[in-house]
């Protein structure tokens, strides 16, 4: 077990020593990030589907609680951060539309089915669950092909970009976050049963550890944390070596993905802390004793299920301006309106995907193993 | 009724194959894009830098 875990760290600054020499000290820094999300999701076991369908199906908010605590307090530094820093930090601003509400929602329908949402399923293929791995491999396609029709979605319909800092200045509109934040975790206690309610420490713990490092993202990178773009620029890339034109397209013309393309992966921020990540949740796997069981098996028909609603999961994720972590975490954390809306539309497509479960996931185990949490 | 249960991968081998994916999409990048100019690469921290972020986020358009 030593011999294995001394791999692991060694494993662990090889990849950021490959990035900091491939691609410079930003590059490594942000790997290392990236490992931390890794290993705190996984290693932690903080999640962000999972609590959202606990809260509805066992009434347990611990893990939502959790997730308000972990974004207020990146609120806390983030918007006097931004506000110090204009011309150095981007918050994951972008406008409320009906194509963004209705993405949100199918995200959150998609992320109950697949049993993960962005974040979620590169810490669920990392740590070897077998959904997770057919779902990254549909999300990796499913984000690239949102990018092909994102003009003409938001052009049925979008706000300007909103944000709390424009409606009531940064100090304001911090407090206006963070009250927020603490009545919907009231209101998730009320909705809790007794002995539901309060995280227990490892969450607490988590909370705290992902604020860090979502901050130390967008301290080093000059924006917040995300998932989406990067495995977007994945597919694109491999659209690219199977032959594929993108040059007329007008996502992947315009001036920074177009640059984005043409440059190797470790020049973009989000890949590189997706990298980790998902290295990360391998270290956390392997670093135990005991890796744990594999998922439930499916039927031929749900791996389909499964495949066809994280491709359905990563162009939505497109449409929506991010995911649970690009729009949700860090939507909300940095004012953004649309990280808001995001998580009342999403919350509404996670409690249909929930009821779509059991008819689209059938286990082909005995009856004794059930569906995964 | 249940489907038969065909014998499923452990973790392990499917967490290898998660990183083997991710390894090959790196190797697929490195020998299409063109190497990093690391006399171009932007400061190791943006905070302080002077510089603005390159925008590819998935907030954006």
């Amino acid at each position: 077990m030593t011999r294995t875990r001394a791999g692991l760290v060694l494993f662990a600054l090889a990849l950021a020593a490959y990035a900091f020499v491939a691609a410079g000290a930003r590059a490594g820094l942000l790997v290392l990030v990236g490992l931390g999300f890794g290993l705190v999701l996984e290693g932690l076991r903080f999640g962000f589907a999972g609590p959202w369908r606990t809260i509805v199906t066992d009434r347990d908010g611990r893990g939502l609680i959790a997730q308000f605590l972990a974004i207020g307090l990146t609120a806390a530094a983030a918007f006097p951060l931004l506000a110090a820093a204009p011309d150095e930090l981007f918050g994951a601003h972008a406008p409320v539309g009906l194509a963004m509400i209705a993405g949100a929602f199918v995200f959150g329908a998609t992320m109950q089915l697949v049993m993960g949402c962005g974040s979620g399923t590169l810490v669920n293929a990392g740590s070897g669950n077998l959904v997770g791995l057919v779902a990254l491999a549909g999300f990796i396609g499913g984000s690239f092909l949102g990018t092909l029709h994102l003009n003409w979605w938001t052009g049925l319909g979008a706000l300007p970009v909103i944000t709390f800092q424009g409606l009531w200045g940064a100090h304001a509109g911090l407090w206006i976050t963070l009250a927020l934040l603490a009545a919907l975790g009231a209101l998730v206690a009320l909705r809790a049963a007794p002995g539901k309610r309060m995280p227990p420490r490892r969450l607490w713990i988590a909370a705290a550890l992902l604020a860090a490092l979502a901050l130390a993202n967008l301290v080093i990178a000059g924006q917040p944390w995300g998932i989406v773009y990067g495995l977007g620029l994945w597919g694109a890339k491999l659209a690219e070596t199977g032959g594929a034109d993108l040059a007329a397209t007008a996502f992947w013309s315009a001036p920074g993905n177009a640059e984005r393309l043409g440059a190797s992966i470790l020049t973009d921020v989000t890949s590189l802390t997706n990298i980790g990540l998902l290295a990360g949740a391998f270290i956390a796997m392997r670093w135990k004793a005991d890796p744990g069981a594999q998922t439930t098996n499916l039927t031929a028909a749900s791996w389909l299920a499964v495949l066809a609603a994280a491709l359905v999961m990563g162009y939505s994720a497109r449409l929506a301006f991010g995911c649970n972590v690009g729009a949700f975490f860090s939507g909300i954390s940095t004012g953004s309106l649309h990280g808001w809306v995001w998580m009342v539309a999403a919350f509404g497509g996670s409690w249909m995907g929930i009821r779509l479960r059991p008819i689209l996931l059938r286990p082909a185990a005995p009856a004794a193993e059930r569906v995964p949490a | 009724m249940s489907a038969p249960y065909p014998a499923r991968p452990s973790r392990p081998v499917v967490a290898f194959l998660a990183l083997a994916l991710l390894a090959a999409i790196l190797l697929l990048d490195a020998l299409r894009a063109p190497p990093v100019d690391l006399f171009a690469a932007p400061p190791p921290v943006a905070l302080g830098s002077g510089v603005a972020p390159g925008g590819a986020h998935c907030s954006g358009g």
